[in-house]
């Protein structure tokens, strides 16, 4: 867990992270709040409040009495979240760290592709 | 929230001095509280002022809503695991074990028997004879296994190794999850514990300097650093904790909880990491004890 942020958001985006992966499918059963503070060694009220984020995002949802559920749609939803914030926490960065580095645009796109080609 | 212990202005004086200063908080049902503090801070005098094994000078304590002074309807619901609990001379492990239901109501033998298994006590060694790990370990599974209502762990892990006290951790939180209950675990580890808890209340002279939810503490301040006038242009406008300078360069803890400060600092070329709850409350606790000099 990294220490500077608050850890139910950090457990709200492991299990954004394992639905986008597909390792939790639609309509998949999420392990259950004491599970994930078992596993995360931390307090299950935290990792409660983790799992209710989600749902009141609509990626998860609950059935009473069986525990909590992939929402359809929800990979989907999740994707097109991710891709909006992508601009702001790579690209913004990875451009203005480019601009201190004397890197114009074009050297930066050629870079990219001869990385992504390897 | 419903509370199950409420303090109002609460003073333990030992001669002039104050262990505990005009302290108020409540206690949540069901939540684990970590009590926070330095050696000497007042935690085990308020502890000990919370289950009746010592009186206030002034102010009042009500636990479940009642005063517990000689109060066996409250103290049979606490169990308080002391640092240095004394036993009758010639008791075994065992002895402690099977007196053990007499007091708790809720005392769970076969829990009990994992955790002396788990822990690799000898049931037939005496208590006297015991390490000081073995003998903490015993604290800790009285604690555990007597599922009281409300339960004290004062510095419960002294010589305790880390192994011992992981596995201590482990079936708190998981024993916690299927029986909530309250907790209050008194500690000087706050690395070791701080995702463990739900609320932090931090002791310092006596008096109560922090007392918030454990998750709104955490990324509440960041620290930043880089060249001495970047540093003092971005904290200049901004709640400063605590700063240390060498040679050129600067060091700043700053109280924020935006993104954008974050990205203000990086924009500005600073390097920012982390602080963790450990470091924030050290930071609150020196600046504390400065305001306390001060003031004298």
């Amino acid at each position: 867990m990294d220490e500077s942020r608050p850890i139910f958001i950090q457990i709200a985006e492991q299990i954004e992270d394992s639905i986008i992966d597909g390792e939790l499918a639609e309509e998949a059963q999420v392990p259950s709040t004491n599970e994930y503070a078992a596993f995360y060694r931390i307090n299950p009220a935290t990792a409660g409040k983790g799992v209710n984020l989600l749902v009141d995002e609509g990626v998860l949802y609950k059935k009473r009495g069986i525990g909590m559920f992939v929402a359809k749609g929800a990979r989907s939803a999740l994707l097109e979240k991710r891709r909006k914030k992508f601009l702001a926490e790579f690209i913004r960065p990875l451009l203005s760290e480019a601009a201190r580095l004397d890197i114009s645009a074009e050297q930066l796109v050629d870079q990219i592709r001869k990385e992504s080609s390897k | 929230m419903t509370e199950v212990i409420r303090v109002s202005s609460l003073t333990r004086k030992f001669g002039k001095q104050a262990a505990v200063d005009n302290a108020s908080f409540t206690i949540e049902k069901d939540a684990i509280h970590g009590l926070l503090g330095r050696n000497g801070a007042g935690k085990t005098t308020l502890m000990q002022l919370l289950t009746a094994q010592d009186f206030p000078t002034a102010g009042s304590i009500e636990v479940f809503g009642a005063n517990p002074v000689e109060n066996a309807k409250v103290l049979s619901q606490l169990c308080f695991i002391k640092e240095s609990q004394r036993y009758p001379d010639e008791f075994k492990v065992r002895h402690v074990l099977e007196s053990a239901p007499w007091f708790f109501a809720n005392w769970s033998e076969s829990f009990a028997n994992d955790l002396v298994e788990e822990f690799d006590l000898p049931r037939e060694k005496k208590l006297k004879k015991l390490s000081r790990g073995q003998l903490s370990a015993v604290g800790v599974i009285v604690g555990l296994a007597s599922r009281a209502p409300i339960t004290f762990f004062d510095e419960p892990y002294l010589g305790l190794d880390a192994v011992a006290r992981q596995l201590f951790y482990d079936r708190l939180l998981a024993d916690y999850a299927e029986n909530p209950r309250t907790v209050i675990l008194s500690t000087h580890l706050i690395d070791e514990v701080s995702n463990l808890l739900e609320r932090v209340i931090v002791i310092d002279h006596g008096r109560i300097v922090l007392d918030e939810q454990a998750e709104s503490i955490r990324g509440r301040a960041f620290s930043v650093s880089g060249t001495s006038g970047a540093v003092d242009d971005f904290a200049s406008t901004r709640k400063v904790l605590y700063s240390s300078r060498l040679g050129g360069l600067t060091t700043a803890t700053v109280e924020s909880t935006s993104a954008d400060d974050r990205k203000a600092a990086a924009a500005a070329g600073l390097e920012i990491s982390p602080v963790s709850l450990q470091q924030l409350i050290i930071q609150k606790t020196s600046s504390s004890e400065r305001e306390f000099e001060h003031s004298a």
